[in-house]
């Protein structure tokens, strides 16, 4: 498979009280495309910095990104971020919002809209604003808005953590079922090793700040994986080892 | 709707507050200070002779057009304010200034400048309605939440696109609370504008109530019916907040 995301020797530092402080040092990894790959680290390590750097958001001190081998520029609709706050406009309608990275013709993106409104089980909520949908739904949304201007890369950042362990879960099954349908390359950011084990082909596992890579875990299991079985938790475990959690 | 029982405590209070009035000047015999009935009486005289429709009208109509200059000039100013930072650096220290000044300071300027027709009161109301809904617009934009501009600029979409379906729409909350101000301090300012040198308007009926022979029966008359105005004024400007595409800014 052709390498979609390079990320070679990553540097970013910023101005602090006590002079500057160093958040990610030297990362680099590939990601093939149409792969899933998950960073996994400790909170404050990070991770979300390297991910606005990945998708363009901020410039890194040194080394480089490079997309499709050119080097990433600004943020694109080639690259979507689905973070964890979210950012469904909350002026516009369901459907509004997900018309609003389209171009054309109004009737060619409704149709397009309502169609992923659909795939993510919104039918009937298109003309709803986001403060009339509960927190799963306005999820939902987001992904149909992202997923709706097809881009190539999906960069998700923490995306299910501010919702419930159900509704996380459910939410991550509904993504594998979207991605089997569209092949997307996703870098995925969480804290939780079983989300990174449920979604991701490969998980890279961060250290301390300042973010170094400090391993890496093929996830080598078919699709639906069943979370409970032995392979997740030995992986899970010798993840959770890796990051300084022992479970006795 | 509100319900019966939040709206009979204020209309208690309101009662007890005309009935002490009642007693009081009726204890001390006061000979110019009006009871209630005489009030209502002289407003019925205003009413039967049509004047109090003539003042109403030209009362609203001054704070009418004067408001809508202020919106016309606050709005596009506001936005450019917020959305540009060297417009913003080079204007927000002049209206500090200014706006602090109060619009009686500016009478008269007002009526050097315009004279005492209409002009007069109208200016009055632009200069004191303009500035609070300058202050509301730009804030509004400098209050855009990042992620909401962050996922534009992810989408690619031109800069025009991101000012009318992004811009616009997250400051709109903030306007419609700039207008509510606005209109407020309009209305506030369009009585003590027409005290000066008019022939109309619900300020010149309260001044020359008590210049023509102490008729304070007219002059509380024409008090409460600002009052009564106002509320209404405010009330159709909270309709606006009621909209859906800007209930999302407000508490639900």
């Amino acid at each position: 498979m052709p390498v979609k995301i390079v990320v070679d020797g990553v540097h970013k530092s910023f101005a602090s009280d006590v002079g500057p402080l160093q958040v990610v040092d030297g990362v680099s990894f590939t990601v093939d495309d149409g792969e899933s790959v998950a960073i996994v680290g400790p909170s404050g390590c990070g991770k979300s910095t390297l991910m606005n750097i990945v998708a363009g958001f901020e410039q890194a001190d040194r080394g480089s990104v490079r997309i499709d081998g050119a080097e990433h520029g600004r943020p694109n609709a080639k690259g979507i971020l689905i973070s964890q706050h979210g950012s469904v406009f909350p002026w516009l309608t369901v459907q509004q919002n997900l018309m609003f990275g389209l171009n054309g013709q109004a009737h060619g993106r409704q149709t397009l809209a309502d169609h992923y409104a659909a795939m993510v089980g919104l039918q009937g909520f298109e003309g709803s604003y986001p403060h009339e949908l509960s927190g799963g739904m306005l999820k939902r949304a987001e992904l149909a808005r992202a997923l709706v201007v097809k881009p190539e890369i999906l960069y998700m950042d923490e995306p299910f953590s501010a919702l419930d362990a159900l509704m996380n879960l459910r939410m991550r099954n509904e993504l594998l079922r979207v991605l089997a349908e569209e092949r997307h390359t996703v870098l995925l950011i969480t804290h939780d090793v079983e989300e990174a084990i449920h979604l991701a082909d490969r998980v890279l596992v961060l250290s301390q700040r300042p973010a170094r890579i400090q391993a890496m875990f093929d996830v080598r299991l078919p699709h639906p994986r069943k979370l409970s079985g032995p392979a997740v938790q030995e992986l899970r475990e010798a993840i959770l080892r890796e990051l300084g959690v022992d479970e006795a | 709707m509100r319900r019966p029982a939040l709206i009979i405590p204020s209309v208690a209070v309101i009662a007890v507050l005309v009935a002490a009035w009642w007693v009081l000047v009726r204890v001390t015999d006061n000979a110019i200070f009006p009871t209630p009935l005489q009030v209502v009486t002289g407003m019925w005289e205003l009413v039967k002779d049509g004047s109090l429709w003539e003042h109403i009208g030209a009362s609203l109509f001054r704070v009418g057009a004067g408001f809508l200059l202020a919106v016309l000039f606050a709005i596009p100013l506001g936005l450019w304010m917020g959305w540009v930072r060297g417009a913003y650096s080079t204007l927000n220290p002049l209206f500090q200034i200014l706006r602090p000044i109060s619009p009686i300071a500016w009478i008269p300027i007002a009526i050097l400048w315009f004279g005492v027709g209409n002009a007069s009161p109208i200016f009055l109301i632009f200069i004191s309605s303009i500035f609070p809904m300058i202050v509301q617009t730009t804030a509004g934009v400098h209050t855009i939440e990042r992620r909401y501009l962050r996922a534009a600029a992810n989408f690619g979409v031109s800069r025009y696109t991101v000012f009318r379906r992004v811009v616009i729409p997250a400051v709109m909350p903030q306007i419609v609370v700039g207008m509510r101000i606005g209109l407020g301090v309009a209305w506030l300012v369009v009585v003590a504008a027409e005290m000066v040198a008019l022939r109309s308007g619900l300020g010149y009926l309260i001044i020359d109530s008590r210049n023509a022979g102490n008729r304070y029966d007219l002059v509380i008359a024409g008090m409460i019916i600002i009052g009564l105005i106002g509320l209404s004024l405010d009330g159709a400007m909270r309709l606006m907040e009621k909209h859906r595409s800007v209930r999302w800014r407000y508490a639900s």
